[in-house]
């Protein structure tokens, strides 16, 4: 047995646990433990990447007909993801100690930190879904701890809860989702599941419904449609956790965990369909939403919400590995674009309306480059990174579902469109407030970590890097036409978003609908309003009706109503009494005497 | 020689008498000489018993020492009861039944 995994997995713990009980009052030591952990599951992540596969397990609990084990499951697709999360982890970390300088809070910060890396390491270790789900909880608490970091502001305070209950709602369906799994295989394993499932001989609505179930824990997660309201919240949090988590890893989860068990789906073309076009549907949507914000933020996370939705789509495509691909890419230019946002922010003094920035390519030259690496990236520009893993989905796409490839190819044009119009917003032109007229470049420990996380973005598509990361992937060639398509649509979104936002001091486009997110966040507001109101007018009508009526003051009024008939009989007269009792022993001896 | 019938008979006048002086007597003093009346009819039906319920040719003597209880127990109920009427006259100046009403609702 190869202890490296255990390692990994417990680093971060052991120093979340350090910081909690031990240094906590001393905030730059907490912020070292943390890093140095993240650090040691890096070294540790990299000697794994290149050890061979293995499926290792122990009993935890032992229930007879039930175990649950703890065990790690080394592959292809758990090394790669080792790598991105605590290779993106360790430089979020790292930029984290610039960018949380000042926040009283740090320790707090680190420790969850520290969690959160504890627990997506888990996930990304699991080789059960028992396992797995006890992360996947473990991540939305320490998700929900980091968004709600700045808790003395109602609206983060607000933003854990809405995304600690909404993905309550996905997680639901998971477990539901798991428990049918076991109840038809009895067993949670995944590598017995990949060889049993498709031969248990299941009914295909039993399978689909099995399959959906589970795809809902990923719905929650990764926050695709109509579980996707509180990944725009969450940027309530410091924004490297907004990088960290809710950009290249957490989010990303549910799309690991859908590739992971791929092979519930494999059999199923009514859960691929539905996977594909709630995945597409997300990500138009999200795509559109983006188009209109003015928090530098949330057009990242409406990106994000949009990029997740093309990866589930990748999917419900059948083609996982380009999912894992757009993901393994995704997660260097999102985190790096956030990072960068982040840069910005910290430098403006907590500015995040792209409409007050402005001017900042002399000012702070690093983050300018980087962010314009990221944003290219993300919009598909050949030779980086977005381009080559977004290729392979079109590609797909065009392949398996004419439908579903013309929609992601809007989608790719808006990603442009939107991106390049945050960039000309937020960093040329001039200085459209006091505070961007100031802004000076953040200090190394922020800059370093944009600088190594450009790099990837730049190189991390190339094929060459892609067979390092992705042995798996089936050598299906450069598909010319779907590349010729991705330039020409890369190339008119970068365009038209120049155009359209230069030298502009404020949005010359405005679509309410778009701006305001489609209405659906106030949709559920309204929703979860009359939900609740016809709840509690149901359980006011048994309480009053029911209980109170019914039960305690029928009871009592009953009762009530006997004495006050029968004190009537009190007539008062003593000698009344004893001629009514005499006359009731006479009645008896009579009855017993003579009727019998 | 007289039967059991005969001392059963003199025992139910005797109850009667007394239930009827409770039913109709006014006065409780009297009303409570009426309740022992109903006592000692009660005992003497035990004498009669007694006396005809032989057990190898002697009476029995179970119902005689029942009597004797009962004699001693209503003594007893007697001084608590005077007593409890000497307080409801104290209280109420009156021993008369009509009076005493006041737990009617």
């Amino acid at each position: 047995m190869n202890s490296a995994p255990w390692i990994i997995l417990f680093s971060p713990l052991l120093a979340a646990a350090v910081i909690v009980i031990a240094t906590q009052p001393f905030k730059k030591l907490s912020s070292y433990v943390s890093v140095a952990a993240v650090a040691v599951s890096l070294l540790f992540a990299l000697t794994v990447f290149g050890s061979p596969d293995q499926d290792v397990s122990f009993n935890w609990i032992d229930l007879g007909v039930f175990q649950v084990r703890i065990g790690y499951l080394i592959d292809g697709f758990s090394k790669m993801m080792l790598l991105v999360v605590t290779g993106v982890g360790f430089l979020i970390h790292v930029y984290s100690i610039g960018y949380m300088h000042d926040d009283r809070g740090r320790s707090r910060y680190f420790a969850g930190l520290s969690l959160f890396m504890f627990s997506m390491l888990g996930i990304v270790l699991a080789n059960n879904f028992i396992m797995m789900f006890i992360f996947w909880e473990l991540v939305g608490v320490s998700s929900y701890i980091l968004i709600g970091h700045w808790f003395e502001r109602s609206s983060a305070a607000d933003a854990a809860n809405k995304a600690l209950i909404v993905n309550r709602i996905g997680d639901f369906g998971f477990m539901l989702g798991i428990l049918m799994v076991w109840s038809a295989s009895g067993t949670v394993m995944f590598g017995e599941l990949t060889s049993k499932w498709s031969t248990l001989g299941l009914g295909a609505g039993y399978a689909t419904i099995a399959a959906l179930m589970i795809f809902c824990g990923a719905v929650g997660k990764s926050a695709q449609f109509p579980l996707h309201v509180w990944l725009p919240d969450a940027m309530e949090g410091p924004t490297p956790v907004s990088a960290l988590i809710h950009a290249a890893t957490m989010v990303a989860a549910g799309v690991y965990m859908l590739a992971r068990v791929y092979f519930l789906f494999a059999g199923s073309a009514a859960a691929l369909a539905v996977v594909l076009w709630i995945g597409v549907f997300t990500s138009l949507l999200a795509a559109l939403m983006a188009t209109q914000q003015s928090d530098i933020k949330r057009v990242l996370a409406y990106s994000t919400l949009s990029q997740l939705g093309l990866m589930v789509s990748a999917v419900g495509l059948g083609v996982p590995v380009s999912a894992l691909f757009h993901l393994f890419t995704h997660a260097f230019f999102k985190a790096l674009l956030f990072l960068g946002a982040g840069s910005v922010i910290h430098s403006l003094h907590n500015e995040q309306n792209m409409w007050q920035m402005g001017g900042l390519q002399k000012k702070m030259p690093l983050t300018f480059w980087t962010f314009l690496i990221a944003t290219l990236a993300l919009s598909g520009c050949p030779p980086l990174a977005g381009f080559w893993s977004k290729d392979g989905i079109v590609a797909a796409a065009f392949e398996h579902n004419a439908a579903a490839g013309l929609v992601i190819t809007v989608i790719n044009f808006f990603t442009a469109f939107y991106m390049m119009r945050l960039f000309v917003v937020a960093f040329l032109g001039s200085a459209r407030s006091e505070a961007a007229e100031h802004a000076h470049e953040s200090p190394p420990v922020m800059a370093v970590p944009l600088v190594l996380l450009a790099i990837p973005s730049l190189i991390a598509g190339f094929p060459p890097v892609e067979h390092i990361f992705f042995p798996m992937a089936e050598e299906a060639g450069p598909s010319i036409p779907a590349m010729l398509v991705s330039v020409a649509v890369f190339i008119a979104g970068i365009g038209a978003g120049f155009v359209l936002y230069r030298g502009k001091n404020s949005d010359p486009v405005s679509i309410p609908l778009f701006a305001n997110r489609f209405y659906i966040d106030q949709f559920y507001s309204v929703l979860v309003k009359w939900t609740q109101d016809a709840l509690a007018g149901v359980a006011a009508f048994v309480d009053r009706w029911i209980i109170d009526g019914g039960l305690v003051r029928g009871l009592g009024g009953t009762t009530w109503g006997f004495g006050f008939a029968l004190r009537f009989l009190q007539i008062g007269n003593l000698q009344a009494y004893a001629f009514l009792f005499g006359f009731g022993v006479v009645l008896l001896l009579y009855l017993i005497l003579f009727a019998a | 020689m007289a039967t059991l019938n005969d001392y059963l008979l003199a025992s139910g006048l005797l109850f009667t008498v007394g239930f009827a002086g409770v039913l109709l007597r006014r006065n409780i003093i009297i009303i409570f000489m009426a309740l022992e009346l109903m006592l000692n009819a009660a005992n003497l039906s035990l004498v009669g018993f007694s006396r005809f319920h032989t057990q190898a040719g002697l009476p029995d003597y179970n119902a005689q020492v029942l009597v004797f209880f009962i004699i001693t127990v209503a003594a007893a109920e007697v001084a608590v009861g005077l007593a409890v009427i000497v307080a409801l006259f104290r209280a109420k100046q009156t021993t008369h039944i009509e009076n005493l009403n006041s737990l009617k609702f």
